[in-house]
């Protein structure tokens, strides 16, 4: 693929809405949250007909700032290669919307918002939220966009399963839908490293039963090894032998003591703890959560199918050989499942050493085949 | 005709096979010529299967539904009757196990297309009686070593692994040259001259 000049996406908007009482947002677990702020942001520009719009949701650590400079940060948009100008998610084309999820901590509603009833941070009295929440607080944004049809949804990992929960539940709404390194339901693997970050950040004595934000803590060190921990996930065997190897951190040999020898050592560490300064740990809970509940068949009495019977919108699914997070075989169960609903789907899987974070990268051939499917669809909807 | 309007002419030949607005699976499907050809003429519902990126990239972009796959492997997941026609256009004898493959495409279509080159063709059959070495023509340009055709077939073998797999010869289409026969039942005379051969065919 021909490298792009790297202009900043035009016309990017950094907003807020704030549902009221009126518009409720009606969870899985049974609450009625009100009211809820969604923090967006918006690039390019929305056409006449209102049908270029693109979805971008993000995953489990991410935000709404997929294409401009992180105003905490300051480090480019976390999907910049594959959203801006001339991107294969063109913002001089396509009018992209990036909400932050319920339950984030980038300015939507989420357990360290402030509770209206107490007048203090819902901590862990924030309801349990679903992937499905999530989705149905972004059909509250696109309505009030006044959007009726989404020209596509775009995500990998967890912004793959709301990709699916989109497709699923409005596929009217959803013209096209691209998930990523992603998969239907979590596996126990998925749960079982999950529980362990929860249980990490819980086993931190600043946790306060997650009330820390009325003690003036925070619950770092738990959410580092949280972090830690999933980070390894994201990242393939090779790339870590690649990367690291056995090489030692700024020192000729070994100490003998428990400080960090290797460089994979000092690399997790600052992963951890660049980390808890932008996330709040008991969204960490609650998104992973979220994840863990994730089964999209289990609403249709087991079928993956079921889920997207007569479905109309086009999907293209992308694998990654090196991801044992989201692997090829859970995106191929929802290849098949498509095959098995007769619906318009295209998959690939693409050679990369780079593990689950792979979605993330510079991958030529992702791009290729995105811009491919992007363009046709475009064209199907009748978009210049 | 040239090696180009022969393949484009091979196309049309299958495609000219299917009823229109009917649903097809094209396994190896390469850059999506055929799915194309049957979109734009036979208004078909089609979908394909293709190992290589580069033809999936090529057909995503054509706006085809295209699955990055091996007809070994992955024909397993597709459900029972899902199209009207699987194709396995010049892609069988690439395949590790054809038998199974077929019995799957059975499983899948109602009616399957098979196309191929006919290693019984006379020509061949002289390279090796008279040369003494492995045949290498047009259609099957590799040298033994590096070939991906790994499971050669004369039309008569083909034939009578229809008759072990139940399947019905609706048509069949001998090639030679520019001059195409249609025999309902393939003989000895199709096996010595057919240089391709497209089949149609249904479970009995």
């Amino acid at each position: 693929m021909a490298e792009t000049v790297n202009r900043a996406p035009s016309n990017a908007k950094l907003e807020t809405v704030t549902f009221g009482p009126d518009r409720p947002l009606s969870l899985d677990c049974g609450v009625a949250l009100t009211p809820f702020t969604i923090a967006y942001n918006t690039y390019g520009e929305l056409n006449a007909e209102k049908s270029n719009a693109v979805l971008v949701c993000h995953a489990l650590t991410g935000d709404q700032h997929v294409a401009n400079t992180h105003p905490a940060t300051g480090k480019p948009g976390w999907w910049d290669l594959m959203v801006g100008p001339g991107k294969p998610i063109d913002t001089d084309r396509f009018f992209v919307i990036c909400p932050n999820v319920i339950g984030g901590c980038q300015g939507t509603t989420g357990p360290e918002s402030i509770n209206p009833a107490t007048g203090k941070a819902y901590g862990l009295d924030f309801p349990v939220i679903t992937i499905a929440d999530m989705v149905r607080a972004q059909t509250h944004l696109v309505d009030h966009l006044g959007i009726d049809s989404l020209f596509c949804v775009a995500g990998g990992s967890m912004g793959g399963m709301q990709a699916l929960q989109w497709a699923s539940a409005y596929p009217e709404r959803v013209f096209s839908a691209i998930p990523l390194a992603t998969a239907a339901r979590h596996s126990a693997q998925n749960i079982a490293f999950h529980e362990v970050g929860r249980q990490a950040i819980q086993a931190d004595p600043d946790w306060h039963g997650g009330a820390y934000y009325d003690h003036g803590t925070r619950p770092m060190k738990g959410l580092a090894v949280a972090r830690m921990a999933a980070h390894i996930t994201y990242m393939s065997e090779s790339s870590l032998f690649q990367k690291f190897d056995r090489n030692l951190q700024d020192r000729e040999q070994i100490t003998y003591g428990f400080g960090p020898d290797f460089q994979i050592e000092s690399y997790l560490r600052h992963q951890g703890f660049t980390f808890v300064d932008r996330f709040d740990a008991n969204s960490y809970l609650y998104i992973t959560r979220a994840m863990d509940y994730f089964d999209l068949a289990a609403e249709h009495d087991g079928s993956l199918a079921g889920a997207f019977k007569n479905t109309k919108t086009r999907f293209c699914i992308v694998s990654f050989t090196s991801d044992w997070h989201y692997p090829t075989s859970y995106n191929k169960q929802i290849v098949h499942a498509l095959n098995a609903a007769a619906a318009n789907v295209s998959f690939v899987e693409i050679a990369s050493d780079k593990g689950h974070d792979a979605f993330l990268l510079n991958e030529p051939e992702m791009f290729a085949t995105l811009s491919g499917f992007i363009n046709s669809a475009a064209a199907q909807r009748g978009l210049k | 005709m040239n090696a180009e309007e022969q393949h484009r002419r091979d196309l049309k030949l299958i495609a000219d096979l299917v009823t229109p607005g009917s649903r097809v699976l094209d396994i190896g499907c390469g850059n999506g010529e055929l799915l194309e050809i049957l979109g734009t003429e036979r208004d078909v519902d089609g979908r394909g299967l293709e190992l290589s990126q580069e033809g999936v990239n090529a057909c995503v972009a054509r706006g085809l539904s295209v699955i990055q796959g091996d007809a070994d492997r992955d024909l397993a997941d597709y459900p029972d009757n899902g199209f009207d026609y699987v194709i396995l256009s010049q892609t069988i004898q690439a395949t590790r196990n054809p038998g199974g493959v077929m019995r799957d495409m059975r499983r899948i279509g109602k009616h399957l297309i098979v196309s191929f080159p006919n290693f019984g063709n006379w020509r061949i059959r002289l390279q090796l009686l008279l040369g003494g070495r492995m045949p290498v023509t047009r259609t099957l340009a590799h040298k033994w070593h590096d070939t991906p055709n790994i499971h050669l077939c004369t039309v008569s073998d083909f034939v009578s692994l229809c008759d072990e797999l139940e399947l019905v010869t609706v048509d069949a289409l001998m090639l030679s040259g520019g001059n195409v026969r249609h025999a309902s039942r393939p003989g000895w005379r199709d096996n010595l001259f057919a240089e391709e051969s497209v089949f149609l065919l249904r479970r009995r």
